[in-house]
């Protein structure tokens, strides 16, 4: 993003003028939206809805972490929405039947893991498109999850469950500590490893990545487990929200995670972008919700036009990186 | 990929046939899978196979193959048209609210008109905007489906006038009428894709994007007629169902992507573009029109049909990639 204001000697203005123009599409969208919703609804701007806001972001901010790596790869994962649904149910039904947390949560983190390294196992090495690859299993994943309930929600959770959503840790909701940890740790990840330098490089130039002999796709593979594992942490969250695992909780929420990752100026080509657009992305996405709410719009209308801003955003950056 | 790169393995009787040893694969494959099929199936329910369920999985697989043939086009452009499913449930709702209150005629234009507008922004979207396939009709089946919901505002729609509903549940002469439809859209577009320059077109730009716009073809203007000519096909099938059916709502839509993208994977058209065809798909939708009558009859459950039409789509890629991988491999 910086990259084109530093080349070249522009004059300082034209220079800030054009970083200006090249943020992300979700600063703008969230400037708009919370001066418009502070303005028309009374509500918007209170500690309470903003609070509700973040806590209701939390679960999409960790998914688009995920997701984000994987656009980054130039590919897709489908299937993280249906997976979420799946992880919760394993992981209620194992705590419903008295196992212990730490394991629950870890078999939902051990199925994560697993449809990740199906899916990157099939697009790095078999070759295959991303979102033929997700969509399938999206479909099994979703197959998986109502067969385990027969289509029922997962209820009667210990008490001590509803804490992942209510507690504080030094006054802070422990969904933000869950979702400030995902978003340091990918930071981390992202910028100051090898699996990071190569999640870029894979998006950049795939083909001299993999000529240069180099274990590319052992951490194209990876991105994919790790958008897996991400996710399954999400989905303790959100049963913690729900106090209940419902099978079809998360379809739609790979559709919101990708709105978040675009708007936050990632890009499906040649690995541009980064999480921290993705975090303001995903923001957006949860205010822009929130607001269709506050102002009375159904989900029906919500649906909609979360994917013309989709399609909008998309449209904008492929234009932006033609011009540039 | 350099497909047809079979110099390497001697003459088969497949290449006799005209048939590069990896298409080879995908034509015996499917035969053999729905060989199989028929003969397990008749073995595990006496009832597979009459004549009465065997008109019944034909009147199954027409739509499969309506909704799926324009689809199959768009592959073969190295495109996707995610969107298949929404639209279809879109244009099925428009039509049976229209055509349930007496204007038969409006419905199918409100349908067709619905489908057409649908695959003419996903080619702009595609061809002019650059934004890539995938996303460009997934934005869109948010889109359609939401507008859906919208419109229906949760209600169903039943009872559509008997008129109508031939083109779904009627026979001509021992064939049903949905079945005369597919016959005749299949026949039509094996005639345009093999013998028009929009045919050529659609398989050279799959092919070979940069040569196809090199030798001058109008590439923008081909990839909007290929998604508007999914938009249209995807229309047809919608009033398919509804006349079968009998009925509309918007779960209609959501039930179909998988199943639409399973039948043309089924018919052996490469994601990559280029390769395949339209017959294909046909076969394609039989195979699948059998598995769910199959799962129907030995009474599997709803709940794993999206897992199992996941498992055929990936297996039917990853077997056609394997293989086509292992052929095209340079010799040694």
């Amino acid at each position: 993003m910086t990259m084109a204001a530093d080349t070249g000697a522009r004059t300082e203005r034209g220079a800030s003028l054009r970083r200006l123009a090249d943020a992300p599409g979700a600063v703008y969208l969230l400037a708009v939206l919370s001066i418009g919703l502070t303005l028309l609804t009374p509500n918007f701007f209170s500690v309470e809805n903003l609070t509700n806001v973040a806590l209701q972001v939390a679960v999409l901010v960790i998914v688009a972490l995920g997701m984000t790596l994987v656009i980054l790869t130039e590919g897709i994962d489908l299937s993280l929405g249906p997976v979420l649904g799946l992880c919760g149910v394993v992981m209620g039904m194992l705590v419903v039947s008295g196992t212990p947390l730490w394991l629950a949560i870890a078999a939902a983190v051990l199925i994560g893991a697993a449809f990740g390294a199906a899916n990157g196992l099939l697009v790095a090495y078999v070759a295959l498109p991303p979102f033929i690859v997700t969509l399938s299993t999206f479909g099994i994943a979703q197959s998986l999850a109502t067969m385990l309930t027969e289509g029922n929600s997962i209820t009667g959770l210990p008490s001590y469950v509803r804490w992942f959503n209510e507690g504080r840790l030094i006054g802070l909701p422990i969904p933000l500590w869950a979702t400030a940890i995902a978003f340091a740790v990918t930071y981390l990840l992202l910028y100051h490893t090898r699996f990071g330098r190569y999640t870029f490089a894979i998006g950049g130039n795939r083909r001299a990545l993999e000529l240069s002999g180099s274990n590319a796709r052992l951490f194209h593979v990876l991105v994919y487990v790790y958008a897996g594992v991400l996710t399954a942490l999400a989905s303790f969250i959100m049963t913690a929200r729900m106090n209940a695992a419902h099978p079809t909780i998360g379809v739609g929420l790979e559709f919101d995670a990708i709105a978040a990752v675009i708007l936050g100026g990632t890009s499906f080509e040649k690995g541009r972008g980064g999480i921290a657009g993705t975090l303001i992305g995903a923001l957006a996405v949860g205010v822009l919700r929130n607001g269709l709410n506050l102002m009375g719009v159904s989900t029906e209308w919500q649906v909609a036009i979360v994917g013309l801003i989709i399609i909008a955003a998309v449209g904008l950056d492929s234009m932006r990186g033609r011009n540039s | 990929m350099s497909i047809g790169a079979s110099s390497a393995v001697t003459a088969s009787p497949a290449e006799l046939l005209g048939l590069s040893p990896d298409r080879a694969f995908v034509a015996i494959s499917r035969l053999t899978a729905l060989v199989v099929l028929i003969v397990v199936l008749s073995f595990m329910s006496p009832y597979f196979l009459t004549w009465a369920n065997l008109v019944n999985i034909l009147r199954h697989a027409a739509p499969l193959f309506v909704m799926s043939v324009g689809l199959t086009i768009v592959v073969l452009t190295a495109g996707i048209d995610l969107s298949v499913g929404a639209v279809l449930g879109l244009c099925a709702c428009l039509a049976a609210s229209l055509i349930s209150t007496g204007q038969p005629e409006l419905g199918v234009l409100a349908a067709l008109g619905a489908g057409l507008a649908c695959g003419l922004v996903n080619g702009i979207l595609v061809a002019y905007a650059r934004i890539p396939a995938f996303i460009a009709t997934y934005g869109m089946l948010w889109i359609a489906n939401g507008l859906a919901y919208v419109f229906m505002s949760g209600e169903v729609i039943y009872g559509l006038p008997a008129s109508f509903r031939v083109i779904g549940t009627g026979m001509l002469g021992p064939v049903p009428v949905p079945v005369v439809i597919m016959l005749v859209l299949l026949a039509a577009l094996a005639v345009v894709m093999q013998r028009t320059p929009f045919g050529r077109g659609v398989y050279a730009i799959g092919g070979n994007p940069v040569a196809a716009r090199l030798s001058g073809m109008p590439v923008e203007r081909r990839l909007i007629g290929v998604y508007v000519l999914s938009g249209l096909m995807v229309a047809i099938a919608s009033l398919i169902v509804i006349a079968r059916t009998n009925a509309a709502d918007v779960s209609l839509g959501e039930e179909q992507l998988l199943p639409a993208i399973a039948a043309v994977c089924l018919g052996g058209t490469s994601l990559f573009g280029g390769v395949g065809g339209v017959a294909g798909t046909a076969v394609g939708a039989i195979i699948l029109a059998v598995v769910l009558n199959g799962m129907n009859l030995i009474g599997v459950k709803t709940f794993w049909q999206a897992g199992v039409l996941g498992l055929i789509i990936l297996l039917s890629v990853l077997a056609d990639q394997l293989v086509a991988r292992r052929i095209n491999r340079p010799s040694p």
